[in-house]
């Protein structure tokens, strides 16, 4: 699969596999959302041990908010645009490779560390699921195989941006090129290709969690009311469902501070 | 005006005997699940002591509650949304799962399965997070009864606030059993502290609970709470607490730790909250002016214009009957003898407590026992065994006046009952000289002393019109998820099914049991037999029309 010879081959891995994995993948979203909200959480381990997860968790997540707004930058803006604005190439490439390789560090480093709790902390290792053991393993060969392509590319010679970049955009257009990956460096087709299998499985993973960034905390009014109403239709799948504990349709009202008032939250 | 119902707890401290009834069937009934093994939504101190999770009260460490800024305006104490967004991914001020405890069972099963050899086989401690063996130096009511007080009691962050004099009169042990349960705040911290708006108070009853679909796991009402009564379930990642019980609230039940106090010391009712005045009544600027501020916000069920507000604000009629007679409205506004716990929080905990009287150290013993008139009645109650300085520590922000005036009350209601119980002439001086009406006294002497079931608890039921889907919700639980009752395969998704590696010492059914539990619940029970009839003492009447209850 590392030099990938046959069109076929290249065809199935860059045409097909993206789709196949963002179907798997926004399909799956919907469908937890639709009956396993209960299973939606971060499952922190913080009550169980937080010596080590205070600095392991907070490098690990703010290395990966870097190392995706990277990628980001990286694949969506053009060449011509940061061209345009005045930004060259060798500059360009500058702050790529430093950024990428301080973020690239702290996701590192701190998903290791996070591995390291795990396994030596009975309480955190007792909480660890089967599923969670893939999704370390996947999340862990994405991980090294993003670092290993920015310390490869450090010289410049891969020029993801006239090739992976386009590559990407032409996927969200729906129109993929191929051809496009074919020239490039093994370990950033490896890589392309590698977290395609880590989208589809992200909805059936705890990483899951990443789709409830608390947003609207800041905006909505401290103390939440809800009325006791009827819970969500029945769907008789699991039989009686708990209405007590998610009204589906909380008509969220505000007590304090503003006193009290009209639904200002939805769910 | 905005007129909610809350429902509020009074619990007389007078009469806790620290058996842990309360502790044990709550456990029994809502925490005896994987993840919970530790959790006691409901838990039953000895004061002095640290407490559960250890040192909970010392908020400068563990940053519950709400605090004023500078600017005076209410802020929760660790920070609001955007600081909480800050460290979404370590929260600095959750409890460790050891500030609670390990939990443990006994490796019973060596001392039947051992061979025979010259030593008795030992049952040894296993933790039953991780099923390794333990050394036990810390647990549930290590510190009970005082033991190791030496060690331990001098820590209580209560004797950080009052003089010296009382913390060197502790060789003078004196304590104080003190149950607690989650106090469905009017001012939640732990509400406000949800990013993910999981957490809420019903409009109804103001009973607070946590949607279990909604929690995000990101603990921060654990840590937002200043009694620590939100817990976090390691198994599920998930928050759970005290629901009030309100299943059985709902049909008019008192709560399980209510109904089954061994003191007979729980009072349940509801009172009518003005929440349009809230934030204002939380945010006054002297912690000691908590307790007024917090009572003025219980308005009077009796005035005509609060009546026609509630009804407005949708309210049935029958909770404001209920609200008239609320043995927790009359014992907290009407008497003054309840007390909110650390009112200094500002959660406006609607939990009350009725402090101890305690022997009297010296002069005024024979003066409550003689039933004595002398002026120096009320210098006596200064001088019982439970510093004053102390009680007011806990239950009025630090402020003795209130705690003094309760406790004048119930030595009043003692010395003006015993002439009437004993035919003597009655003396109307003893009430007006505490404050109150003779009758008031009568009245208060039935609610405290005598606590007749009806007396003790008022409780209305749920309006089937208002939430038609009761019928539904006929054998649910309210934790209708994982290994607590049968839903089998929600939540399996992220394998919340932590192996129990000692299943069974704590009922932790894994999902095929819970299938078998189901099957067993389905084989029809004695049709003669109605478990309502052990749990409620009916009035004569209602029993006779039996066929209500479908
Ligand atoms: S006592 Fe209960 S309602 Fe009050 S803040 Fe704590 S958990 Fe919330
Ligand atoms: S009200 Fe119910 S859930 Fe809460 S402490 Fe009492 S028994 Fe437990
Ligand atoms: S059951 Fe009642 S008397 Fe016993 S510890 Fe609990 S509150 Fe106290």
């Amino acid at each position: 699969m590392i030099a990938l010879a046959t069109s076929t081959l290249s065809v199935a891995a860059y045409s097909i596999l993206p789709y196949v994995a963002l179907s798997i993948g926004i399909g799956g979203l919907i469908w937890r959302r639709k009956t396993d909200r209960f299973g939606w959480t971060a499952r922190s381990t913080e009550l169980l041990e937080n010596k080590v997860l205070r600095f392991a968790s907070v490098l690990f997540h703010l290395g990966v908010l870097a190392a995706i707004g990277g990628h980001v930058l990286g694949i969506l803006i053009p060449q011509s645009f940061t061209e345009a604005v005045g930004l060259s190439d060798e500059a360009y490439h500058v702050l790529a490779v430093v950024g990428g390789i301080t973020a690239g560090a702290a996701v590192v480093i701190g998903f290791a560390a996070l591995m390291y709790r795990r396994i030596k902390f009975p309480r955190v290792r007792v909480t660890t699921t089967r599923m969670d053991v893939v999704t370390f393993v996947v999340l862990g060969v994405a991980i090294a195989s993003g670092m290993l392509a920015t310390l490869i590319n450090i010289p410049d010679s891969v020029h993801y941006r006239e090739s992976v970049a386009p590559y990407f955009r032409q996927i969200f257009v729906l129109n993929p090129d191929p051809e496009l990956m074919e020239g490039v460096n093994w370990i950033f087709q490896f890589h392309v290709t590698f977290v395609w299998f880590l989208y589809a499985l992200w909805p059936f993973s705890r990483l899951i969690h990443a789709f409830t960034v608390p947003v609207g905390y800041p905006l909505r009014s401290p103390i939440v009311y809800r009325p006791r109403k009827a819970g969500r239709p029945q769907t008789g799948k699991f039989g009686g469902g708990s209405p007590d504990y998610s009204p589906s349709i909380p008509a969220v009202t505000k007590a304090t501070p503003e006193g009290s008032g009209g639904p200002d939250q939805g769910s | 005006m905005k007129v909610r119902a809350q429902m509020g707890m009074v619990m007389n401290l007078d009469k806790c005997i620290g058996c842990h009834t309360c502790s044990v069937t709550c456990k029994n009934v809502w925490t005896n699940r994987r993840g919970t093994e530790y959790v006691w939504f409901n838990n039953v101190e000895t004061k002095p002591g640290r407490g559960y999770p250890v040192d909970y009260e010392d908020q400068a460490k563990w940053k519950g509650g709400w605090e004023l800024d500078r600017r005076g305006k209410l802020k929760l104490k660790a920070g609001g949304p955007l600081r909480k967004l800050a460290s979404i991914f370590y929260n600095p001020d959750l409890p460790e799962l050891d500030a609670y405890y390990d939990p443990w069972t006994y490796d019973y099963d060596k001392l039947i399965s051992s061979p025979a050899s010259d030593q008795q086989p030992v049952a040894r401690p296993k933790s039953q997070v991780t099923g390794d063996s333990l050394d036990l130096n810390w647990g549930p009511n290590w510190e009970d009864d005082l033991a190791g007080s030496a060690e331990h009691a001098v820590h209580d962050p209560n004797f950080r606030n009052i003089q010296e004099e009382v913390r060197q009169g502790f060789e003078e042990t004196f304590m104080v059993y003190l149950p607690r349960i989650c106090e469905h705040c009017v001012n939640p911290a732990c509400v406000a502290s949800c990013p993910s708006g999981a957490m809420y108070k019903r409009e109804e009853d103001g009973i607070v609970l946590v949607d279990q679909e909604a929690c995000r796991s990101w603990r921060f009402c654990v840590s937002g709470c200043p009694y620590k009564k939100v817990y976090f379930n390691w198994n599920t990642g998930k928050a759970e607490k005290c629901n009030f019980c309100f299943p059985r609230i709902e049909a008019g039940m008192p709560t399980v730790c209510s109904e089954t106090c061994v003191g007979r010391l729980r009072h349940l009712g509801v009172v009518l909250i003005d929440t349009d005045r809230v934030e204002a009544a939380a945010s006054v600027a002297d912690d000691k002016d908590l307790l007024d501020a917090q009572l003025d916000l219980m308005l009077d069920p009796d005035d005509p214009e609060v009546r026609e507000q509630a009804l407005r604000d949708g309210i049935p009629a029958d909770w404001l009957d209920a609200a008239s007679n609320s043995p927790v409205y009359a014992m907290a506004k009407k008497w003054r003898i309840a007390l909110p716990l650390h009112p200094e929080y500002r959660t406006l905990p609607m939990v009350w407590y009725v402090p101890p009287l305690s022997p009297i150290e010296s002069v005024g013993a024979e003066l409550i026992r003689d039933g004595g008139d002398e002026e120096n009645i009320f210098a006596a109650i200064d001088q019982m065994r439970i510093p004053i300085g102390y009680l007011a520590s806990i239950l009025a922000a630090g402020d003795p006046e209130p705690v003094r005036l309760s406790l004048e009350r119930l030595v009043a209601m003692r010395r003006y009952m015993r002439d009437v119980n004993l035919g003597n002439e009655v003396r109307p001086s003893i009430a007006t000289e505490a404050g109150m009406e003779p009758h008031e006294l009568e009245e208060m002497f039935r609610m405290v002393a005598i606590g007749d079931y009806d007396d003790r608890y008022v409780i209305p039921r749920r309006h089937g019109e208002v939430s038609p889907d009761a019928f539904t919700a006929q054998g649910s639980c309210g934790i209708d998820f994982a290994n607590g009752a049968p839903v089998p395969g929600v939540g399996a998704m992220t394998g919340v099914d932590a192996p129990d590696p000692y299943g069974g010492a704590l009922a932790s059914a894994s999902s095929g049991e819970v299938t078998e539990r189901g099957a067993l619940a389905q084989e029809a029970p004695d049709p003669e037999f109605d478990i309502r009839d052990l749990l409620v003492k009916r009035h004569p009447a209602e029993t006779a029309g039996e066929g209500d209850h479908a």
